[in-house]
């Protein structure tokens, strides 16, 4: 859950970028990192194997400025998409305060797709959330592939509550800003309500 | 909810810093961070200007998340401290009152077992205003400031 500082008047924020393996979870941020102005962001972590597939989790710490006299802090997080990894994805998820579920767009990765959006939905239960009451959006990513499934069959199978979803090529940045912003909307808003 | 918001003020923000500066000044450490179990820094002490924080923070909550998971898996209750070694700077990790993480990062101006003495104390001050701080929260309705953040408020956020 969000920090609220009173006394140094800064709020905290947890956003976690679930989906399969190699949807571009670890793609998403290191765009967000390179596109992001130096007195913004922190230090990109990836805790990674030797392939570069995520193996923990990658941080991003992004402070974006102030809102009514307090700064705003994003703690962006990805989770490992391998299946095998799913006691450290709980972990990652503790505390969070919205979640991107980035959808591999390629038509042999639906099946993958809807078991990580199943998986998410039972994890985030065991922490006592509900994915249907927290901040939630969408991507479909890998747009650019010649084998990906239009958009309104993804919405179809992977977001029957309709939550907003945004069109993403991760690797040239497309989609990338939109979906974040829209997270973070949502998240702040939730503050608003006073949760 | 499990894990409910962590809201600080100010007369807890400065009790809790006044007990890191006496906990670093009595343990003759080097550094004192209080990390939140999420991973958000909380108040430090002594030497940080040539610290990355942030991301020393990110990564005391993962390895602190790490060894609870391992400890639930062996049924252990939780694992309430760690302790790493190294040449020149060691560090000692310490549970307070299961919502954050006292950080020791010291060298041989000190020793292993003062260090365990004085953060033994400190714990135990730091979990009290931790519990008060829960029930100020619960009880306190937030200030009107968040009632009045507009689309554009947050529109402007993103605005380079
Ligand atoms: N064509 C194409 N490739 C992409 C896109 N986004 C990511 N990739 C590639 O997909 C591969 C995997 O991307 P990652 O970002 O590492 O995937 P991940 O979701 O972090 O994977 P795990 O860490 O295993 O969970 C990389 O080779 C990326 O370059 C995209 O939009 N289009
Ligand atoms: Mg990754």
């Amino acid at each position: 859950m969000s920090f609220i500082n009173y006394s140094s008047r800064e709020i905290n924020c947890k956003l976690v970028y679930y989906g399969p393996g190699l949807c571009g979870k670890t793609t998403n941020l290191q765009y967000i990192y390179n596109k992001t102005r130096p007195e913004a962001k922190g230090k990109m972590i990836s805790l990674a194997t030797e392939t570069e597939r995520t193996l923990f989790f990658d941080f991003l710490p992004l402070s974006l400025g102030e809102i009514r006299g307090f700064k705003t802090r994003f703690h962006l997080y990805t989770v490992p998409g391998q299946v095998f990894y799913d006691a450290s994805r709980k972990l990652i998820l503790k505390g969070v305060d919205g979640v991107c579920f980035v959808a591999d767009s390629q038509e042999e990765r639906m099946e993958a797709n809807i078991e990580s959006l199943d998986n998410l939905r039972i994890n985030l239960n065991e922490q006592g959330y509900d994915l249907d009451k927290i901040p939630y959006v969408i991507q479909w990513n890998k747009r650019d592939l010649p084998n990906a499934v239009p958009v309104n069959i993804l919405s179809r199978e992977c977001n029957p509550t309709g939550v907003p979803e945004f069109e993403a090529v991760a690797v040239s940045g497309q989609g990338v800003f939109d979906t974040l912003k829209a997270l973070a909307k949502q998240v702040l808003a939730e503050l608003r309500k006073g949760t | 909810m499990l894990n409910p918001q962590l809201v600080m003020y100010d007369e807890e923000q400065k009790q809790i810093e006044k007990i890191a500066s006496k906990l670093h000044r009595d343990s003759r450490s080097k550094t004192i961070l209080l990390v939140d179990k999420n991973g958000q820094l909380i108040a430090s002490a002594g030497e940080v200007s040539h610290l990355d924080t942030t991301s020393l923070s990110s990564l005391v909550a993962g390895n602190v998340a790490a060894t609870g998971g391992i400890a639930k898996l062996i049924e252990e209750d939780e694992f309430t401290g760690q302790y790493h070694e190294g040449k020149g700077i060691s560090i000692h990790l310490t549970l307070v009152g299961r919502r954050a993480i006292l950080v020791v990062l010291f060298d041989k101006n000190t020793t292993h077992g003062l260090v365990r003495l004085r953060v033994r104390k400190a714990s135990a001050e730091l979990a009290k205003i931790f519990e008060e701080l829960a029930l100020k929260a619960a009880s306190t309705p937030m200030p009107s400031v968040f009632d009045e953040i507009t689309d554009e408020d947050i529109d402007n956020l993103f605005n380079d």
